[in-house]
């Protein structure tokens, strides 16, 4: 008793005395490519990773394609057009030699991921959760590999998927999330350093949750990771992903790809809190988060549930999606997406119903608190052949203060008659009134934002692994620091 | 207990108490009547500490110290309370989990043991039966849907488990029935105690008639402008105010 005592008690006080406390810069060699993006510096990444040709002309189609792209305006967010020639697609720690044990990872990189608390070091893999890190633009670590290998899983870094593993690549890659989808993925197509590959063979249930650690270091690089996960018949996988960033005063881009595929009977578990650099209390610097994630429930029976937690970016432009193909498959997306002084978060889903009996679960919970904006945008389709499909959608929204905003944007696309589909939402105010009688009852106003924002998000958070939860609600108490009184 | 001098308070440049002294001591039940408007929710939320007012002068005191700059938290952890007229409604919070926190805050406060589960599932089942609610209360949000009534009786709810020194009541018997009336003034009288005070704000004389009052005060246009004891209660609902005005 008394020691959740004393650890509530920490993190309130922590909640008031730091800002963004991941806003450290690792001093490291990088190996950083100069800004600019053209055919050459595609062809420099590819042969820096030492791609087969087939990966590089994939590259190159990619990158034809989006210069036939426009940057998409219809999402509720303004910023400034960003000059995709002054970044630099690649970064990398230096050194980079086949690493056979963390013993050779640079300890100044070790240190980092210290300060962020994974558990990279083998003491800390007591935790149980097998960590790969991606720090800038490579891949650093991948612990726990020879465990899971025991199991058949491979769980490993893009670039070594492509070297070990190049024919389940090549299948999926692009399967979900084709090249031309949209502007920020076909950029990412076309430059994407690393990110994580996981394949989870016939009928093995992942004996441990996966997890992936993005971080940016080097200034005006961009971030382009590339994730694509594959459960085989019968398997089961939870996958979490955690994102943070230095404190930089321009602003950086994050522009990611995360494609699931789940085949028959297989269910995957995707879980992220993304706690990016929002920037300052005046808007300057933060990342510009424009990330395309999608999957696709393949075949009958099969499961893919999105949970996020977005407290991070300057602004957040990401719509986690499933497409509903097999019969009797279900989507869901459970999502907090909360923004604080200048933030500008245009979030939601898509659920695209294509087989019978398909099913998806819509909750969504927006915080807009200080000067920011937040906007839910989600679609439900369900197409002509989905016979008995079900949707059932609820978004709500709680504003702090009266600078910020909330709204809804939820698309409705009915094709079969027999849809059921259901929505509500509510938008609130956590307001003086709320505070002053919480209050009244012994409560700080800090411990009072807190029960009410932890309340409002409740059904998301039980939706994530344990240590996550716990820090995700830490996550919200930080982000809402001096967003009262 | 509580002792407010020359108190004079304005919301918007607007003045609303103008010189208010009251003196209530341990044990005692002060009743405050006083027509719409005339100050008697802004009196109460002062002594709670409500901060959108400007208080222009005089001083309250609560256990001899002056408690102007005391937050509301820290008045409520050293045991005022007020039982809202109109108590909010907090979406997402759970009642149970809500009672449980103030109550460990209070705990905390005077650094014993937080309650554990077991004990506060007894306590509050406890206390449920003595203002008349059902167990499923507690399952819902804090005040989210609850009618009138029901709100009234979370808020003696709360004042009895929380045990607070001081408690004012903003009109906790409007909108009830005959039997609810009877509830929340049982409530009043389990709580009333040697070392405890009660300021009851009231239109209605049927609530002093079960929660009998040791003084009763008329609030007019942001002063007390006559005291008596609970009989001036009877004489105000048979007068009505205007014969107290100058
Ligand atoms: N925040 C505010 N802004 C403007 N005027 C206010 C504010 N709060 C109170 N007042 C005014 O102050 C006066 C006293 O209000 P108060 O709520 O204290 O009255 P009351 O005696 O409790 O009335 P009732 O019996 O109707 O509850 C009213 O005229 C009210 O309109
Ligand atoms: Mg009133």
């Amino acid at each position: 008793m008394k020691n959740t005592l004393k650890k509530e008690n920490s993190i309130i006080d922590e909640a008031i005395s730091q800002d963004y406390k991941y806003g450290f810069v690792t001093d490291i060699e990088q190996e950083t490519i100069p800004p600019g993006l053209s055919e050459d510096v595609i062809r420099v990444i590819s042969a820096k990773k030492g791609e087969p040709d087939w990966l590089r002309d994939w590259r190159l189609k990619s990158y034809k394609n989006w210069g036939k792209m426009k940057n998409p305006s219809w999402a509720h967010i303004t910023y400034p057009s960003i000059d995709y020639q002054s970044i630099s697609y690649y970064s990398a720690p230096k050194e980079k030699k086949e690493l056979k044990s963390l013993d050779e990872v640079d300890p100044e990189l070790l240190e980092t991921y210290n300060k962020l608390g994974i558990p990279l070091q083998e003491q800390k893999m007591l935790a149980g959760v097998a960590v790969d890190a991606v720090f800038d633009s490579v891949s650093v670590a991948t612990t726990f590999k020879e465990d899971l290998k025991k199991h058949g899983i491979i769980f490993c870094s893009f670039s070594e998927a492509v070297h070990n593993h190049p024919n389940l690549v090549k299948k999926y890659l692009g399967s979900v999330v084709p090249m031309t989808d949209n502007f920020f993925a076909a950029l990412n197509s076309a430059v994407f350093s690393d990110g994580s590959f996981v394949y989870i063979p016939k009928g093995v249930r992942c004996p441990m949750e996966l997890s992936t650690y993005f971080r940016i270091n080097a200034a005006n690089t961009g971030q382009f990771e590339r994730t694509l996960i594959v459960a085989d018949e019968g398997s089961y996988v939870s996958y979490l992903e955690g994102c943070t960033a230095p404190m930089r005063d321009e602003n950086q881009l994050h522009a990611a790809v995360v494609e699931l595929i789940a085949h028959k009977d297989a269910e995957i578990k995707y879980s992220t809190v993304q706690n990016w650099y929002p920037g300052d209390k005046d808007g300057k610097g933060g990342i510009y988060n424009f990330v395309t994630k999608r999957g696709t429930c393949l075949e009958d029976n099969s499961k893919i549930s999105w949970t996020q937690v977005e407290t991070g970016s300057a602004i957040t432009w990401k719509y986690p999606s499933v497409i509903l193909k097999g019969d009797n498959s279900k989507g869901e997306f459970y999502s907090v997406a909360l923004t604080n002084n200048h933030q500008q978060a245009d979030t939601g889903t898509k659920m695209i119903h294509l087989g019978s009996n398909t099913s998806s679960t819509i909750i969504s919970k927006g915080i807009s608190a200080g000067k920011s904006q937040n906007t839910y945008r989600g679609q439900v389709k369900i197409m002509k052949n989905a016979e008995n499909a079900r949707n059932y959608s609820q978004c709500d929204s709680i504003l702090i203060g009266s600078e910020c905003g909330a709204h809804t944007f939820p698309y409705i696309d009915v094709r079969n008659p027999t849809a059921k589909m259901e929505h509500e939402a509510s938008t609130s105010n956590i307001g003086e009134e709320q505070l002053f009688y919480c209050n009244q009852r012994g409560l700080s106003t800090e411990n009072a934002v807190s029960l009410i924002v932890n309340g409002f998000c409740k059904e998301v958070f039980k939706e994530l692994p344990m240590e996550f939860a716990v820090e995700a609600q830490k996550l919200m108490e930080v982000s809402l620091e001096g967003s009262v009184g | 207990m509580l002792e407010i001098k020359n108190l004079c308070a304005a919301v918007e440049n607007k003045e609303i108490l103008k010189g208010i002294n009251l003196n209530v001591k341990q044990g005692e039940v002060h009743a405050i009547m006083g027509r719409n408007g005339s100050g008697k929710s802004t009196l109460a939320n002062l002594i709670a500490g409500k901060n959108n007012y400007s208080v222009t002068s005089g001083e309250v005191y609560y256990k001899e110290k002056n408690i102007a700059a005391i937050s509301p938290e820290d008045r409520a952890l050293n045991g005022i309370f007020l039982s809202f007229q109109y108590p909010v409604v907090i979406p997402g919070v759970n009642t149970t989990y809500f009672l449980k926190e103030a109550l460990n805050a209070k705990r905390r406060n005077r650094e014993e043991e937080e309650i554990n589960a077991a004990d506060f599932m007894r306590l509050i089942k406890e206390k449920l039966k003595e203002v008349d609610l059902d167990e499923t209360y507690l399952k819902r949000s804090v005040n989210d849907g609850f009618s009138g009534g029901e709100k009234k009786r979370n808020e003696i709810l709360q004042m009895l488990i929380l045990e607070p020194e001081l408690a004012v009541l903003d009109e906790t018997d409007s909108g009830l029935d005959i039997d609810a009336l009877k509830t929340i003034a049982h409530g009043i009288n389990q709580y009333r105690r040697e070392d405890r005070a009660i300021i009851l704000i009231t239109h209605y004389q049927r609530l002093l008639k079960y929660a009998v009052p040791d003084y009763v005060h008329v609030l007019m246009n942001g002063q007390i402008v006559k005291s008596g004891g609970k009989e001036l209660a009877l004489e105000l609902e048979e007068k009505g105010y205007s014969w107290l005005e100058k």
